[in-house]
């Protein structure tokens, strides 16, 4: 094994090497892929898999009561039809556009130190997706008709309505999922080549040699498999603007006050990216800790993901000063009220902390000596998936209980059964993820060798 | 290191991945057509009821006009079924003694109706109403087929929204004029394009609305 050295303080963190210094490439391999094959499985694992599973189970029971009963178990009722469902729906996708973001977007402007993190911040993609498509589908009340969404031919003679955002959204989240899925197994298959080769047990021969598809890592096949991962990451890249842009439809293209407006959709995908990069660090903070990962993921990581997230975090910031001018400045007497409402309404109290948690706090991370701290850094990171939270609540939620009319005024109040189901989806993420770290190389393997020193190839 | 798979499994994954394309869309196609076949939507299977009735020798044999049962059908909802009274008309007469009978003559004598088996059922959530179509120069035939020469009737139709919308969408292709309306003989759909053009011109005659306001949802979703 190579030296680990722990201390990369004095380094300045844009130039220090993306990993550190000392690794070859049989002890790059040998590190990541003995946490799946080698090492025993520590106890924390056990610990934090039974948790997951157990709130998972929630999930199962609120789903199971929901298809019996019907979506009336939540709180969602008129005026706001629209409710944690909706809101959770929204929260889930935007956590996934980080993955994205790094995997394809990082790749094509050959950002190097994307390699460390794109593995794992991908799966959380494909987990998240996953958490978010359940919550449309089960909100249409006969979740086992969700196929009606897709156009095919069938015996009611009649297609879905395209001109609804919901019918745009069916295909931007299905795309979505199926590419991030396809990018990520294709990534996968050299490490799973590379587990099936040093894999002791006939078992585990057999899964990973049948998921690595024949790879024998000759020159055609590299040829090849570039390709392919280079095609697949432009495939990728206009998805991570428009998926989330048409997220943003569902509410701008409707007239509700609040909803309409045309700053949505950059805002809605800045506000994706942010959220999705305060998730990877709220997760690879500790991973790599637990795992003593730091030669791989270094702080020049971790400052790059808080520029990003900072970064963002101001186009966010900007998004709600111009929400608030635009409602002022429309002169429309109901956007005008829908800003007052918000910022004095029964839910001012939502809208507040929101403001603190995105606007306010993301601001400690100019600091470089608060960036630097990792503890401070997944506190923050934990404050703005919170703060992201409640933008996603700001808008439904107040934007839908005060409307044109005051006599369908309403109040929201999310059951029992709302929250079971937004804790069981978060269940359901940490169960994908511990089975992801516990049976798939969290680190790329083999892109990890290509950034090493030894790879530089001199002409 | 030995290998861990026979080198034939490279044919083999290739056999699946090509395979696995035309599975699929086998299993699409299979699943499209069960859903149209009448083993779904119940079309043409004869439905045995508790009298050995015959449509074919009351109709065609017979010339009894389909309003001397189904009353309503010209004014209400639903066609209607005839009363045992209505039966006993002809048979305290005809075949008065006929075993084949004797659930009629029973119902008669202790007033409990015949539970005539329902051959074209709509869905709850589907609005039907008879006499408008009956009234606007649907034939009973285009929906029901030529029931006098049914012996045993079955549904002619297979009364999925496709087939509706067939005709709500292109009314013209099935529009006859309204004294044919009960014609058995009468063509079921209008195909040549003198048919088509007079189908055409008795939509506007009838009053028939636009095909926008008769597949809008609530037209028949209420």
């Amino acid at each position: 094994m190579a030296d680990e050295p722990h201390n990369l303080g004095p380094l300045h963190h844009s130039t220090a090497p993306v990993v550190a210094p000392g690794l070859t490439f049989a002890s790059v391999t040998d590190k990541i892929s003995s946490i799946v094959l080698k090492r025993k499985t520590p106890l924390w694992w056990f610990l934090g898999f039974a948790l997951s599973f157990i709130l998972f189970q929630l999930l199962l029971l609120t789903i199971t009561k929901l298809v019996f009963e019907g979506i009336g178990l939540w709180g969602v009722n008129v005026p706001v039809a629209w409710g944690m469902d909706i809101l959770n729906f929204v929260w889930w996708i935007g956590i996934g556009h980080a993955g994205t973001l790094i995997s394809a977007i990082l790749l094509l402007l050959r950002q190097k130190w994307r390699t460390s993190i794109n593995r794992f911040a991908e799966a959380m993609t494909l987990f998240a997706v996953a958490q978010a498509g359940m919550y449309p589908i089960m909100h249409l009340g006969r979740p086992w008709l969700a196929y009606w969404l897709f156009p095919y031919p069938n015996t009611m003679g009649i297609w879905p309505q395209f001109r609804s955002p919901l019918m745009w959204d069916v295909f931007a989240v299905s795309t979505y999922a199926t590419v991030s899925a396809m990018f990520w197994f294709v990534g996968l298959i050299p490490d799973f080549a590379t587990l099936r080769d040093r894999a002791r047990s006939k078992p585990f021969q057999l899964l990973y040699g049948l998921l690595a598809m024949g790879w024998r890592g000759s020159a055609r096949h590299w040829h090849r498999y570039e390709m392919a991962y280079l095609l697949l990451a432009g495939l990728a890249t206009p998805l991570v603007l428009s998926v989330h842009t048409i997220v943003s439809f569902d509410f701008a293209v409707g007239i509700i006050p609040g909803w309409h407006a045309t700053i949505f959709p950059p805002y809605f995908v800045a506000g994706a990216i942010y959220a999705g990069f305060a998730m990877v660090l709220l997760l690879t903070i500790p991973l790599r800790k637990l795992y003593g990962l730091e030669s791989f993921i270094t702080m020049r990581h971790m400052h790059n993901m808080a520029k990003v997230m900072l970064a963002t975090g101001l186009i966010v910031g900007y998004g709600y000063v111009m929400e608030a001018f635009f409602g002022w400045y429309s002169g429309n007497h109901y956007e005008r009220f829908m800003i007052w409402n918000r910022m004095h309404g029964p839910y001012s109290g939502y809208y507040w902390a929101l403001i603190l948690c995105n606007i306010i706090t993301p601001q400690f991370l100019w600091i470089k000596k608060l960036r630097s701290n990792l503890l401070v850094l997944w506190l923050l990171s934990l404050v703005v998936s919170i703060g992201m939270w409640l933008e996603r609540f700001v808008i439904v939620v107040t934007s839908l209980h005060r409307d044109f009319l005051p006599s369908s005024w309403g109040m929201y109040q999310p059951s029992t059964w709302d929250w079971t189901m937004f804790i069981g989806t978060i269940g359901f993420f940490f169960t994908l993820l511990f089975l992801f770290i516990r049976f798939l190389p969290m680190i790329s393997i083999f892109e990890m060798r290509t950034i090493l020193p030894d790879a530089e190839v001199e002409e | 290191m030995p290998q861990i798979f026979h080198h034939s499994t490279n044919a083999l994954a290739k056999l699946t991945i090509y395979g696995a394309v035309f599975i699929l869309v086998a299993l699409l196609w299979i699943a499209v057509e069960l859903n149209r076949s009448s083993w779904n939507t119940g079309q043409w299977v004869e439905r045995q009821q508790p009298v050995q009735f015959s449509h074919k020798h009351h109709v065609g044999d017979d010339g009894i006009d389909c309003r001397y049962c189904h009353t309503s059908v010209e004014t209400a909802a639903s066609a209607g079924l005839p009363a045992t009274t209505t039966c006993m008309n002809c048979h305290k007469q005809i075949w008065a003694d006929s075993s084949y009978l004797e659930p009629v003559r029973e119902s008669f004598r202790t007033g409990k109706p015949i539970e005539w088996i329902r051959v074209h059922d709509l869905p709850d959530f589907a609005y039907f109403n008879h006499s408008i179509h009956v009234n606007k120069g649907v034939g009973c035939s285009t929906c029901h087929g030529q029931v006098d020469q049914m012996p045993i009737a079955y549904q002619a139709s297979t009364l999925q929204m496709e087939w509706c919308l067939g005709c709500h969408r292109n009314p013209e292709n099935f529009v006859r004029p309204k004294e044919k309306v009960f014609d058995m003989q009468f063509r079921q759909e209008n195909k040549t394009n003198d048919e088509i053009a007079e189908g055409r011109s008795l939509v506007t005659k009838y009053h028939i609305q636009p095909p926008n306001v008769l597949t809008s949802c609530s037209t028949c979703h209420r």
